[in-house]
C-alpha cells in the first residue's frame, strides 16, 4: 500500500516539479554567469581550463570510488558507511606493495612496510613515479585491486552476512562499527599521520597551452583519469555482457524476482563485493598516487563527496554513480569562480541534499531502497 | 540436587546478593541509576588507589568520569527523543552541539577578546544557543519529514559537517556586522565566557590570579583541609550543576514521553500509517520531536564547552555523533533511564576505561620500551616474545586507536545481538497516568 | 465535522426519506500505468446502515477503498463525506472528520500494550499538544482528560472482550484478538463511519460470531458501516444494501435478496475466477 506523500506545500510530491524547474534555471543563470566573465575578461581561459582539468580528476575519483559503492547500495539496499576506509585500505595496501616492489633490496622492509610513517624514508631515494617504476605502480594498483577485495567480502561474511534479514538502518549501524573498527585498526598498526609517496622531481608532466599561458598536465594526474576510465568501461562490459553482470543488474532491480527466478543471490552477493570491493581499492590507489601523499583517513575524508555523487547520479546506478562523480568533480572546481576554497564542499553537500529533497531518484534514476 | 546446593557456598552466596541488588534496584529506576552509579565510584575509586593517587586524585577522577557522565547523558537523551522515541534517524549531533556553543560565544564573549563576542550574558548567550540549535534543528526538519532512514542520515550528516566547515571556514574567522567585530576564529578555535563556577567563588571572575571571596575562602579551607584542591573544587561544583540539569531533563523528557504526545511518538516510530490513520498528523509531531532533541543538543554541547572556556571545530567531528549514537544503543533506545546509563557507561567505561587499564598495566607489570611499529613487535612474536606486542599495544595513541576498534567492534556485536541495548526492551508505557488503575469505579460489561 | 446539509455537485439523493447519504462516491476513477483498476465507481451509503461492498477478484474493491480513504488520489471523480468534498483529503484529516477504517491485516502497534493502542485512538487529545504535556499547569487538564478517556477504553475493551489483554503487548496477540483490537481502536476514535477492510479474514467461527454481533450492536447505536468482504455468506446475511462492484464500477445495488437473484451478478462472479 502506496501513502501519498506527506510535503509542507512548496516540497509536496506535485510542487516538486516546479521547483525542479527552478533549479534548472538558476543553474543555466549560474552557467550564463561563467560565460559573461570569460568573455569580459573577469575569468580567464587559462584558470577555466585548469578548473575543467582538476574537475575532471576530482570527478573521476569520486566516479570510480562510488561505483562499488552503487553497487552495495542497490543489491545489498544499504547505505555502507564503510566505503571510505575500504578506500583507504586499497590505497595502504596498494602503496605498501609498491613501495615493497620499489625499494625492495635498498631499503629496510620494516621502513617500506611501515611507508615511512615512524621510519624516516626519502621518498626521493625511492625515487617512485609512474614513468621511473611503473612495474611498482602496476603492481601497488593490482595488490590494491585485490586486497579490498577480499577485505570487503571478508567483512560480508563477518558483518553483513548474518544481518542479511535486518533493516538498512541496522546494517548502517554496523557498518559505521565497520568504519572505525578499519580505520583505528590501520592508525594501530600504521601510526597516524600523512606519508609522501612519491617523487616530485621524477613525475613528468606536460604544459598544454591554452590561450595565452598553458595548464600543467602530471603524468599521475592522467594516469588516474584514464585508469579511472579504463576500469570504468570495464565495469560496464561486465555488467552488460556477462552472465553474472546481468544477475547483478536483475538483482538491483528486484531481489524477490531474481531470487524467484533461479539466480544464486549469494554467489551475486559475493561478486559485488568483489567487483566492487576491487574497484574502490583502486580508486584508494589512484587518488594516493595523484595526491602524492596519503592519511589514513583519506577515504573517511572523501565518503560524504562519494556519496554525493552516487545520489546526484541516482542511488543504485552503476552508470549514476559515474556521471554523478564527474558532476559533482567539476561544478566543486568551477564553484570557485564564485566561492572561496572553503566553501566548496559545503556548495557540493548543499546540491546533495537539495537533490534527496527534490529528485531521490537523481539524475539516472537509480533504484530506491527501503 | 538443587542449583544452590551445586553451587557451593560462595557461589550461593554470590547468587543470593545479586539477587538481592536485582530486586533492589528493579522496584524503581532511581534506585537502578543510583547503584550504577555507586558501582562505578567505586571502581574508579579502587582504580584510583592502585594507581597511587592520593586523596585530591582520586576525588578529581571522580570529578571526571561524573562529568562526562553527565554531558553524555543530556546528550544521549536528546538523541534518544528522535530516534529512540519517533525514530528519525539523526547523525548530525554534533552540528546542532556546534551551532548551540558557537552562537553562545558570539553572543556572550567579551568584546575584548581577539575574537570578540557581542559581550551579553551568559544567560542570554545560552538561551540564544538553545535557540540557534533549534531553528537548525526546524530546518532540518524538513528533510527527516520527506526522507527515509538511511538517506536522513546522509543528510543530517552532511548538515553537521556544513555547520562545522562554516565556522572553520577563513571567511567568517572574522567579520563585522555594520560596527561590531565578531568572529568565529575559524580553524583556530575561539575563547568562551567565563566558567560561571567562577562567579560564585571569586572576587574577580575574569581575572585568572583573581583571590577567592568569603564564600570561595569558606569552602576552599574546608576543601584544602582534606586535601583537595581549590580547581577540583570548582570542577566538583560544575559537575554537581551538570547533575541536577541532567535530572531537570530527565524529568522533563518522562513528562514528555507519558503523555498522549509521547504515545503518538511511539506509534509514528512504529508504523506511521496507523498514526496517521487515527487521525494525527504526524508531520507535526515529528518536527516538534526533532526540535527538542536540537535543542538539547544545543544545551548539552554549550554545558560541555562551557567549563573549558575555549571552542574549536576539532570538537565537533562526526566521531562525536557516533560516541552519542553508541551510547543510546548500549543503554537502549525508546528508554530514559536507559539513556542515562549508556550515556554513564560509555563515558566512563568504553571511553575513559582504557586509558585507566593502561596505566594499571603498565604500572604493574614492566612490558620494557614499546617498539617504534607493529612490524617490530610482531617480528618478536617469531621468538615467542609477547611483550614487544603488548609494550606497542598499551602506548599512549595506540590505546587511543584502540578504544575506538573496541567502539566499533561493540557497535557491530550490539547491533547484530542485542539491538535494544540494556534498558530498551523495557517498553515504558506511555501515558501520564497508570492505566491500569480503573480507580474506584466498580467494573462491569 | 460541520459541513453543509446541502449536498455538493449535482448529483441526486436515491433514498426516498429525503436524507442525504453520509458518504457519496461519484465517477471514481483510478489507473495503474495500463490497468485500469476503478473505473468510474458511483455509489451511495446511508448513514446508520450496514451496508456490504463486495466483487469477484480484481473488481476494484481494495482500490476503492483506498482511494475513499485517503491512501490513493483518484484520477476523476469525487468522494463527498458528511456534505464535504473529501476527494482529495488524506488518511489522517478524514479520520478527524470522522470517516475512519480498519485494515485488512492487522496493523497492531506490537511494541505498545493493548491498553495504549486504544488510549492512543481518541480524537482531540489535550495531551498531544507538547507544551500542555510538559507545564504543570495544564499538566493537569491533561490528566483529567487521560482519567475520562481511561475509563473509555476500559469500557470498548469490556465491549470487545479483550479486557483481560489490556496489559498485554499487542505484539503477542493472536489473530482474531488483533482484529478486535483493531475494532477497538477505530471505536475509540468516536466515528461517523467505519469502513471495515475485510474485518473477519483469517478468523475463527467463534469470533466471528462475536465481531459480527458487535457491528450490529454498534450500528444500531447508529454507526455507519461499510464492509467489504470475500465471504459471500456474510454479506449476504448482515449487510443491507449491498454494492457489486465488477471491472472498476457499480454493477448493481441493493438489498441481498435482490443482488442474489441479478444474474449479472452470477455472471461476473463466474465469469471471473471460482469464488472462494
Amino acid at each position: 500500500m502506496t501513502e501519498r506523500e506527506s510535503g509542507w506545500g512548496l516540497l509536496g510530491a506535485a510542487g516538486a516539479r516546479p521547483l525542479v524547474a527552478i533549479l534548472w534555471l538558476v543553474g543555466l543563470a549560474f552557467l550564463a554567469h561563467l560565460g559573461w566573465l570569460l568573455y569580459s575578461g573577469g575569468l580567464g581561459t587559462v584558470t577555466l581550463a585548469g578548473y575543467l582539468w582538476e574537475g575532471t580528476i576530482l570527478g573521476m575519483s569520486y566516479g570510480l570510488a562510488g561505483v562499488g559503492l552503487a553497487m552495495t547500495y542497490s543489491i545489498l539496499s544499504f547505505a555502507n558507511f564503510a566505503h571510505g576506509d575500504l578506500v583507504t585500505s586499497g590505497a595502504i595496501s596498494g602503496w605498501i606493495a609498491a613501495f615493497l616492489v620499489a625499494g625492495l633490496g635498498d631499503l629496510s622492509i620494516r621502513s617500506l612496510v611501515h611507508l615511512g610513517g615512524p621510519y624516516t624514508l626519502n621518498t626521493n631515494t625511492l625515487g617512485l613515479s609512474v614513468t621511473n617504476a611503473p612495474l611498482a605502480i602496476v603492481a601497488g594498483l593490482v595488490v590494491a585491486a585485490a586486497f579490498t577485495a577480499v577485505l570487503a567480502v571478508a567483512i560480508d561474511r563477518i558483518v553483513f552476512r548474518p544481518m542479511r534479514d535486518q533493516s538498512g538502518i541496522a546494517l548502517l549501524i554496523a557498518s559505521v562499527g565497520v568504519a572505525l573498527a578499519l580505520r583505528y585498526l590501520l592508525v594501530f598498526g600504521l601510526q597516524a599521520g600523512p606519508r609522501g609517496l612519491t617523487a616530485g622531481q621524477v613525475t613528468p608532466s606536460v604544459a598544454i597551452p591554452i590561450g595565452v599561458g598553458s595548464i600543467s598536465v602530471g603524468a599521475h594526474e592522467l594516469t588516474l583519469v584514464v585508469v579511472a576510465a579504463l576500469l570504468m568501461l570495464a565495469t560496464h562490459l561486465v555488467l552488460r555482457y556477462t552472465k553474472l553482470g546481468t544477475a547483478m543488474r536483475a538483482m538491483a532491480d528486484n531481489e524477490d524476482l531474481a531470487r524467484v527466478t533461479g539466480i544464486p543471490t549469494e554467489r551475486v552477493v559475493l561478486t559485488t563485493w568483489l567487483l566492487g570491493g576491487a574497484l574502490t581499492g583502486a580508486a584508494g590507489f589512484l587518488v594516493a598516487l595523484e595526491r602524492g601523499t596519503l592519511s589514513m583517513t583519506l577515504g573517511w575524508d572523501l565518503l560524504l563527496l562519494i556519496f554525493a555523487a552516487v545520489i546526484l547520479g541516482g542511488i543504485g546506478s552503476v552508470y549514476g554513480a559515474m556521471v554523478g562523480g564527474v558532476i559533482i568533480g567539476i561544478s566543486s572546481r568551477l564553484s570557485l569562480v564564485w566561492l572561496p576554497e572553503s566553501l566548496v564542499v559545503v556548495a557540493a553537500f548543499l546540491v546533495m541534499i537539495t537533490v534527496l529533497l527534490v529528485r531521490p531518484s537523481g539524475i539516472m534514476g537509480g533504484v530506491r531502497t527501503a | 540436587m538443587s542449583d544452590q546446593d551445586r553451587r557451593g557456598p560462595v557461589g550461593s552466596r554470590v547468587d543470593a546478593v545479586a539477587d538481592g541488588v536485582r530486586s533492589f534496584v528493579s522496584t524503581s529506576d532511581a534506585r537502578l541509576l543510583l547503584v550504577f552509579a555507586l558501582t562505578l565510584y567505586g571502581l574508579f575509586t579502587v582504580v584510583s588507589v592502585l594507581l597511587g593517587y592520593n586523596f585530591n586524585g582520586i576525588v578529581d577522577t571522580l570529578r571526571r568520569i561524573t562529568f562526562l557522565s553527565a554531558i553524555y547523558a543530556i546528550l544521549v537523551l536528546a538523541l534518544n527523543v528522535q530516534w529512540g522515541y519517533a525514530g528519525l534517524f539523526n547523525i548530525g549531533v554534533a552540528g546542532f552541539m556546534a551551532v548551540g556553543v558557537y552562537t553562545m560565544a558570539i553572543l556572550s564573549s567579551p568584546t575584548t577578546n581577539t575574537f570578540p563576542g557581542l559581550g551579553l550574558p551568559l544567560p542570554i548567550g545560552i538561551v540564544g544557543g538553545v535557540l540557534a540549535a533549534t531553528v537548525l534543528g526546524l530546518l532540518a526538519a524538513l528533510p527527516a519529514l520527506r526522507l527515509r532512514g538511511d538517506y536522513l542520515a546522509i543528510v543530517t550528516l552532511a548538515m553537521a559537517e556544513i555547520v562545522r566547515r562554516v565556522f572553520r571556514s577563513p571567511v567568517f574567522q572574522e567579520f563585522s556586522i555594520g560596527s561590531v567585530q565578531l568572529g568565529t576564529g575559524g580553524s583556530r578555535g575561539m575563547n568562551l565566557p567565563e566558567n560561571p563556577v567562577r562567579a560564585l567563588f571569586y572576587q574577580n571572575p575574569g581575572e585568572a590570579g583573581s583571590p577567592p571571596n568569603a564564600l570561595g575562602s569558606a569552602l576552599f579551607d574546608a576543601a584544602s583541609a582534606a586535601g583537595i584542591e581549590p580547581s577540583v573544587v570548582e570542577g566538583w561544583v560544575y559537575a554537581l550543576m551538570l547533575v541536577v540539569a541532567v535530572g531537570l531533563v530527565y524529568w522533563l523528557l518522562r513528562r514528555v514521553g507519558n503523555s498522549p504526545f509521547g504515545r503518538v511518538l511511539k506509534a509514528v516510530r512504529e508504523d506511521e500509517v496507523v498514526a496517521r490513520a487515527l487521525g494525527k498528523d504526524t508531520r507535526l509531531f515529528k518536527v516538534k520531536a526533532f526540535a527538542v532533541g536540537c535543542a538539547l543538543m544545543g544545551l548539552g554541547g554549550i554545558l560541555w564547552r562551557l567549563s573549558g572556556g575555549y571552542v574549536s571545530t576539532t570538537m565537533f567531528q562526526p566521531i562525536y555523533t557516533f560516541y552519542v549514537f553508541v551510547a543510546l544503543i548500549i543503554g537502549g533506545a525508546g528508554s530514559n533511564t536507559g539513556s542515562i546509563l549508556g550515556g554513564a557507561a560509555f563515558a566512563s567505561l568504553l571511553f575513559e576505561g582504557p586509558n585507566f587499564v593502561r596505566r594499571i598495566v603498565t604500572g604493574y607489570v614492566d612490558v620494557g620500551a614499546a617498539p617504534n611499529s607493529l612490524y617490530d613487535a610482531i617480528a618478536a612474536l617469531g621468538g615467542l616474545d609477547l611483550t614487544p606486542l603488548v609494550a606497542y599495544s598499551l602506548s599512549d595513541v595506540n590505546v587511543s586507536a584502540l578504544r575506538l576498534v573496541l567502539l566499533g567492534v561493540v557497535l557491530i556485536y550490539l547491533i547484530q545481538n542485542r539491538p535494544e541495548g540494556l534498558l530498551g526492551h523495557r517498553k515504558e508505557v506511555a501515558s501520564p497516568i497508570d492505566l491500569t488503575d480503573r480507580g474506584g469505579e466498580e467494573g462491569d460489561g | 465535522m460541520s459541513g453543509a446539509d446541502a449536498p455538493a455537485g449535482g448529483q441526486e439523493t436515491e433514498t426516498t426519506d429525503g436524507d442525504d447519504p453520509l458518504l457519496t462516491v461519484r465517477g471514481l476513477t483510478k489507473q495503474f500505468g495500463g490497468i485500469v483498476a476503478v473505473d468510474g465507481a458511483t455509489f451511495d451509503v446511508e448513514a446508520g446502515t450496514l451496508t456490504g461492498l463486495i466483487g469477484p477478484n480484481g473488481a476494484g474493491k481494495s482500490t476503492t477503498f483506498d482511494l475513499i480513504t485517503g491512501v490513493q488520489r483518484p484520477d476523476a471523480g469525487a468522494v463527498v463525506f458528511d456534505g464535504d468534498d473529501v476527494t482529495t483529503h488524506r488518511a489522517d484529516r478524514l479520520a478527524r472528520a470522522g470517516l475512519v477504517r480498519t485494515f485488512q491485516i492487522a496493523r497492531e502497534l506490537s511494541e505498545m500494550t493493548v491498553l495504549e493502542n486504544v488510549m492512543l485512538a481518541p480524537r482531540d487529545q489535550r495531551g498531544e499538544t507538547l507544551w500542555r504535556s510538559v507545564l504543570p499547569g495544564a499538566r493537569g487538564a491533561v490528566i483529567e482528560q487521560e482519567t475520562a478517556l481511561r475509563e473509555e477504553a476500559w469500557e470498548t475493551l469490556e465491549f470487545l472482550e479483550l479486557d483481560h489483554l489490556a496489559t498485554e503487548y499487542a505484539g503477542n496477540l493472536s489473530g482474531g484478538q488483533r482484529k478486535l483490537l483493531e475494532l477497538a481502536r477505530v471505536l475509540m476514535t468516536d466515528p461517523t463511519m467505519v469502513l471495515l477492510d475485510e474485518p473477519l479474514a483469517g478468523v475463527n467461527p467463534t469470533l466471528e460470531t462475536k465481531l459480527l454481533d458487535r457491528i450490529h450492536e454498534l450500528r444500531d447505536r447508529g454507526l455507519t458501516f461499510l464492509l467489504v468482504e470475500h465471504d459471500m455468506d456474510v454479506i449476504m446475511n448482515h449487510c443491507d444494501p449491498v454494492i457489486v462492484l465488477h471491472q472498476g464500477a457499480v454493477l448493481t445495488q441493493g438489498s441481498p435478496s435482490d443482488v442474489r437473484e441479478d444474474e449479472r451478478v452470477l455472471e461476473a462472479y463466474l465469469g471471473g475466477e471460482v469464488d472462494g
